[in-house]
């Protein structure tokens, strides 16, 4: 049951992965992307992460992609061009990241020791890893929170139109409140 | 129990439940029109069939049997796909929610609960942010003004209000210690109403900001301005037509019900009855599994009635009010709920 | 139905990480779209979090599974300010070709 269902969403991966190179829309890359992380999030239930999987398609799926469909949607960026640049570099990185992979294989396929898993072994409950979250890793997940919110600063200080932008400007009101 | 009774009882769960959700969204709809007319001083529909029971039926083939429209210069794909995404997104949360008492008949465990899953919270409120994408991108592919400003103003309403409606779960997560709702159920069943999380576990703050959000998530009154007809004429359903359309709204009343459901099971006591353990519970098999039931769709009923009771009565927030009363008010709030329960299950 | 009782080698996932963190360091270099090349970003991600996850079922660690915890937050942390990044590119420049915005001078 382990190997079909690791077979299926594995396949999933690998073509919503490949799919997201070859489209030229970034919306279908978007789409092909949520597709990975949906069955990334399914391979994690495999393995025993079931905070993980929720995890995962609320955080990445969920919230990230949304971001950055929103993003696509709204600037609205229309299909890619195949300039002389992206053929040099289909030309020497397809066959560069082949190497790439090949050496990170040989590496794997040799260790010894790696076990296998299975359906009947236990899944890890959301209250183990929460009890080593929150008194063993305590303070990253405080540091986290900070970094957090610095980010949505910065999201919302860049994202804002400020003095500076170079866009075509409406005649502004004389009333100056900012 | 082998893989194949499992997969067996789990299909004709599925299909039981499917059924019963999508008899359920029709008759959600009917509530709502006749609900709303009486609101107004007037009947709904009551031709068809007597107090108009049978008008779900006629709608439905109404919106089999309509012309399908599709503008020449959608996105064709996601056009398709977006409803299907809707609305498969609002029927898929209903399986992890346990309708009644965990009996056991002939070898499936949870008879009344399709799929008991450790994380049946988290697993409803990642559906919920999966269901942001059928709106996003059906308003995007619409290739229509209408349809790109309401579905992006729809979809930043949904992912903002999805905090405040995570963070209100988190007072009852912490009381109860598990994520998963036949065990959050289980512990509200003490005594009757007053272990009910909204009562005895004091959540009663955490169920209004709930409410709140969901009101907000499925895109109803008071926050329904992203599809109200004078704004932005239909917003990201504008271009749908027919069967399409009828899965928005089925989606949009789906989403409704399993709102009620999550309300239901952790803030009312799910399937227990409010009188707990002065009526003992009946000897007959049948009867100690139907009644649970009863009163799980009684708390739903009542929840459904309140939707529509707002609806028909409170005047639509503008977005910018919108937003600000989202983040500015009920994400707070929900923060200052989790700090005072957990200084109330730390001292008590 | 005896393969429905077998198990899978952990190295398959493994295998299956580095095909997807190469797949991403193929869409980084390849890609003419910013919005793009951030997204092969975020699938390198993706598969290094596969990894590490992997690891935490062979070592029977919650510790693996944490740093994925954190490795999402630090994802998400990161979407959102290289998306604003990227929206105000798109203001000074009006396009997300990376060929075109490859200088200072506008």
């Amino acid at each position: 049951m382990h190997l079909i269902l690791f077979f299926i969403f594995a396949g999933l991966c690998l073509a919503g992965a490949i799919n997201m190179l070859l489209q030229s829309h970034p919306i279908a890359s978007a789409l092909s992307l949520i597709v990975v992380m949906t069955s990334l999030a399914v391979l994690y239930l495999l393995l025993g992460a079931e905070f993980l999987a929720a995890a995962q398609i609320i955080v990445y799926a969920g919230a990230i992609m949304v971001l950055f469909t929103f993003v696509v949607m709204l600037l609205n960026a229309g299909r890619e061009e195949r300039t002389q640049g992206s053929r040099v570099a289909s030309l020497v990185g397809f066959p560069a990241v082949a190497v790439i992979l090949a050496l990170i294989a040989t590496v794997i396929l040799h260790v010894q020791g790696l076990g296998t898993a299975s359906l009947s072994q236990g899944i890890t409950s959301t209250e183990e890893l929460s009890v080593v979250l929150f008194t063993k890793l305590l303070l990253p997940f405080e540091v986290t929170s900070v970094l957090i919110l610095i980010a949505i600063l910065g999201a919302v200080a860049l994202a804002r139109r400020g003095h500076g932008d170079q866009v075509v400007s409406v005649p502004q009101k004389k009333t100056e409140g900012r | 129990m082998t893989i194949l009774q499992f997969f067996l009882w789990s299909l004709l769960k599925v299909a039981v439940v499917t059924v019963v959700m999508l008899l359920g969204v029709a008759y959600t709809v009917l509530l709502e029109r006749k609900l709303v007319g009486r609101i107004q001083n007037r009947w709904g529909p009551s031709r068809v069939g007597p107090f108009g029971l049978l008008q779900p039926l006629v709608d439905g083939a109404k919106s089999f049997l309509k012309e399908d429209i599709i503008p020449t210069g959608v996105y064709r794909p996601l056009y398709l796909l977006a409803p299907i995404l809707s609305l498969g997104c609002a029927l898929i949360s209903i399986g992890v929610v346990p309708f009644g008492e965990p009996v056991t008949v002939a070898g499936s465990p949870h008879l009344f609960q399709v799929s008991d899953v450790n994380i049946g919270l988290l697993v409803i409120l990642g559906i919920t942010s999966i269901g942001v994408y059928g709106i996003a991108l059906a308003g995007w592919s619409s290739n229509s003004k209408y349809s790109l400003l309401g579905s992006l103003r729809s979809s930043a309403q949904m992912i903002s209000y999805e905090l405040a409606l995570g963070l209100s779960l988190v007072g009852v997560v912490m009381r109860a210690g598990t994520l998963n709702l036949r065990l959050i159920v289980e512990q509200q069943s003490k005594f009757g109403i007053a272990s009910w999380n909204i009562f005895g576990g004091m959540q009663f703050v955490a169920f209004f900001i709930y409410l709140t959000a969901a009101y907000a998530e499925t895109n109803r009154s008071p926050f329904d301005l992203p599809e109200a007809e004078s704004e932005l004429t239909g917003g990201y359903h504008t271009e749908y037509s027919s069967m399409k359309f009828a899965m928005f709204f089925m989606a949009e009343y789906a989403n409704m019900i399993t709102v009620g459901c999550v309300a239901t099971l952790l803030f009312l006591g799910g399937w227990t009855s409010p009188f707990g353990d002065l009526i003992p519970p009946p000897q007959n098999f049948l009867a100690h599994a139907l009644f649970p039931i009863c009163w799980f769709v009684l708390k739903v009923f009542c929840f459904l009635f309140l939707y529509v009771w707002v609806r028909g009565t409170l005047p639509r927030f503008r977005y910018d009010q919108l937003m600000n009363f989202g983040w500015r008010w009920l994400m707070p709030l929900a923060m200052l709920n989790i700090v005072a329960t957990s200084l109330w299950l730390a001292y008590r | 139905m005896n393969l429905f009782a077998q198990e899978v080698p952990l190295s398959w996932y493994l295998l299956l990480s580095a095909a997807l963190f190469s797949l991403g360091v193929v869409g980084f270099l390849i890609k003419r779209n910013l919005i793009t090349i951030f997204m092969s970003i975020e699938l390198m991600l993706n598969g290094v979090n596969l990894s590490f996850v992997t690891f935490a079922h062979q070592w029977h660690q919650v510790k693996g599974q944490i740093f994925v915890f954190f490795v999402m937050m630090v994802a998400a942390a990161e979407a959102a300010v290289g998306l604003a990044i990227i929206i105000a590119i798109f203001r000074a420049r009006a396009t997300l070709a990376v060929d075109r915005i490859d200088r200072m001078k506008l």
